[in-house]
């Protein structure tokens, strides 16, 4: 049986996941993949029509709070674990092109 | 080994000290830990500053505490602010949280000491502590073998009497099947019985934090210490707390045991189904009368939770992105190529593996025969129990199809790995609390563990049905060599 995925929907799916997969992780995502979802494909059997679906098992409500001013960690403690900081901001590589500036 | 209760007692009595306490566990984590790596992080500084805290209090301060003095142990993907918090993960290598969980905070207000942070599968993924990229986590019982996952180094870190208690997460079985692989009681409250804030978040509509034990005892007097409202998780639930002590003690004569065919069919081992059937008999003997019940959706679990659990996982851990915390890729040109190589670098096998098949369950395209069809065949295997519940109090079943496997035996094929959760997951998917206490070893003297799950918030029936096989039998009080 043919893969349900091939290396390019992999490809794909790495790109909106933010994962830059080596070669060799693509095709072995493909067939790891590909065998998983041959796996779940049997929920196809389950007759699920006019069946609401569960997002949250335990009924949930909305809940407010009070709309009250408290104090935050603060911008030291907020950028404690950065990887990079610049004063109180974090810092990250350029996020637009030359071109498009 | 001493009990969690116990050891509270003798400190709020004054017989004995928080420090002695807390220094004797210190030495046995150093002696035992070496060869089981149960903890990534041993905390000795701030317990032996906690432990001067409690030993400096006032007598009638003291006194207030339910768990004074007690050494536990905390799954590394419960936020510390005294304590690096890792998920087990590269991409979380040197954080330290700027604030601590909600569950940290009541164990340190009910006097308990955190004394580590326990080794998991990365983000809570897996079903042996092998997705680790800090060590390997031995099962005391057979050091060849896992200790069961993902919570495998809180429950070793109790199983090897390191702890009387430790706290894991349970997502799909990550508590009750590691506290069956390695002979302990391990706990899933209903969801939003107790609070996630603080826990690092994998598939948010089924994670849970629970308890670790040798005795039932102990379990239900740390989930009366963790359990309750907190305004600042939304789906934590204000339903006031059971006395969950209190009701230990009551008779089970007349209760109803559901037993499904469905957990006792194909895939079953004999030396798993032998110690249940026997822990069921036992429960007759007590009084309990079993009834047969369906279950036909249990097959469907698996996909439907690989499904579910991925999705959530996959937007959850969209926030590791080499920005605000966290892993950052050296090799870098613009923003999103940063974001990819972090992420590719810092997470492990599989967490990618999960991110991916949740990021195509969501995907545009697929979105309606995955996770669509995943969430209404949920509805349906809640429905499934609910009308069990109609006939029965509690549902008892194996824990888990077999005792603990060797290390490296199933690493290469993660369908296997995912198909041994069939019996723990369904609780998951429908929010509801399960509980896996001891009830005897296979031939090769692997423990093995019997689960009783019940409706929502019916947490105290499960500890007075756990509590009374334990006390009836003896399999809690053998400790590994």
């Amino acid at each position: 049986m043919a893969n349900p995925l091939s290396e390019s929907d992999v490809r794909h799916i790495a790109t909106l996941g933010r994962l830059q997969l080596s070669n060799d992780e693509i095709a072995m995502m493909t067939e790891e993949l590909s065998a998983i979802v041959g796996y779940v494909d049997q929920l196809n059997e389950v007759d699920v029509e006019g069946v609401v679906p569960t997002a949250h098992a335990v009924d949930v409500q909305n809940v407010f709070r009070d709309d009250v001013v408290r104090d935050s960690i603060g911008s030291d403690k907020a950028l404690a674990n950065a990887p990079e900081r610049d004063k109180t901001f974090f810092k990250v590589p350029k996020v637009l092109d030359q071109d498009t500036v | 080994m001493t009990t969690a209760s116990d050891i509270s007692e003798s400190v709020r009595e004054g017989s004995a000290t928080a420090t002695e306490t807390i220094k004797s566990a210190l030495s046995a984590i150093a002696k035992r830990d070496k060869d089981l790596g149960a903890f990534v992080f041993v905390c000795e500084d701030h317990a032996l500053k906690q432990a001067d805290r409690i030993d400096g209090m006032a007598a009638d301060d003291k006194r207030r505490l339910p768990l004074a003095g007690v050494p536990i142990a905390l799954k590394d993907n419960i936020c510390t602010d005294f304590a690096p918090t890792t998920c087990a993960s590269k991409i979380l290598d040197n954080f330290n949280p700027p604030y601590s969980a909600h569950v940290t905070k009541k164990l340190i207000e009910a006097g308990a000491i955190v004394i580590g942070k326990t080794n998991l599968d990365e983000f809570a993924m897996g079903s042996s502590t092998e997705n680790s990229a800090k060590c390997i986590t031995r099962n005391p019982w057979d050091r060849g073998r896992v200790p069961g996952g993902s919570s495998g180094g809180s429950a070793v870190s109790v199983a090897a009497g390191m702890t009387p208690i430790a706290l894991g997460s349970d997502t799909g079985g990550s508590i009750r099947q590691p506290a069956s692989l390695t002979g302990v009681v391990g706990l899933k409250p209903t969801y939003g019985r107790v609070s996630r804030y603080g826990l690092v978040a994998f598939g948010s509509s089924l994670d849970q934090i629970g308890p670790f034990a040798r005795t039932v005892e102990d379990a239900a007097l740390l989930l009366g210490v963790i359990a309750g409202s907190d305004s600042r998780d939304s789906t934590c639930i204000s339903t006031d707390v059971a006395d969950y002590l209190g009701s230990l003690s009551d008779s089970i004569a007349g209760k109803k045991i559901g037993i499904a065919r469905e957990y006792f069919g194909e895939g079953l081992v004999d030396g798993t189904r032998k110690q249940v059937e026997s822990s069921l008999e036992k429960l007759r003997e007590l009084g309990a009368e079993t009834v047969e019940i369906d279950l036909p959706l249990t097959k469907y679990g698996i996909a439907c939770y690989y499904l579910i659990a991925t999705a959530e996982a996959s937007s959850n851990l969209a926030r590791y992105d080499g920005v605000h915390y966290g892993h950052r890729s050296k090799n870098v040109g613009d923003i999103v190529e940063m974001y990819s190589a972090s992420r590719v670098e810092g997470f492990g096998p599989e967490v990618k593996r999960r991110i991916m098949l949740g990021t195509y369950a969501l995907s545009s395209g697929y979105y309606d025969a995955y996770y669509l069809r995943a969430m209404k065949v949920r509805t349906l295997l809640r429905r499934d129990l609910e009308k069990a519940f109609e006939k029965v109090d509690v549902i008892c079943s194996p824990v888990t199809p077999d005792t603990a496997f060797k290390i490296g035996e199933k690493s290469s094929d993660p369908l296997a790995m995912y198909l041994a959760d069939v019996y723990t997951i369904t609780a998951n998917l429908a929010g509801i609390p399960a509980i896996s206490v001891p009830c005897g070893f296979d031939d090769a003297g692997l423990p093995v563990g019997l689960q009783i799950m019940g409706p929502a918030f019916s947490e105290a029936t499960l500890l007075n049905v756990a509590h009374q096989y334990q006390i009836n039998t003896n399999h809690h009080k053998k400790m590994p060599v």
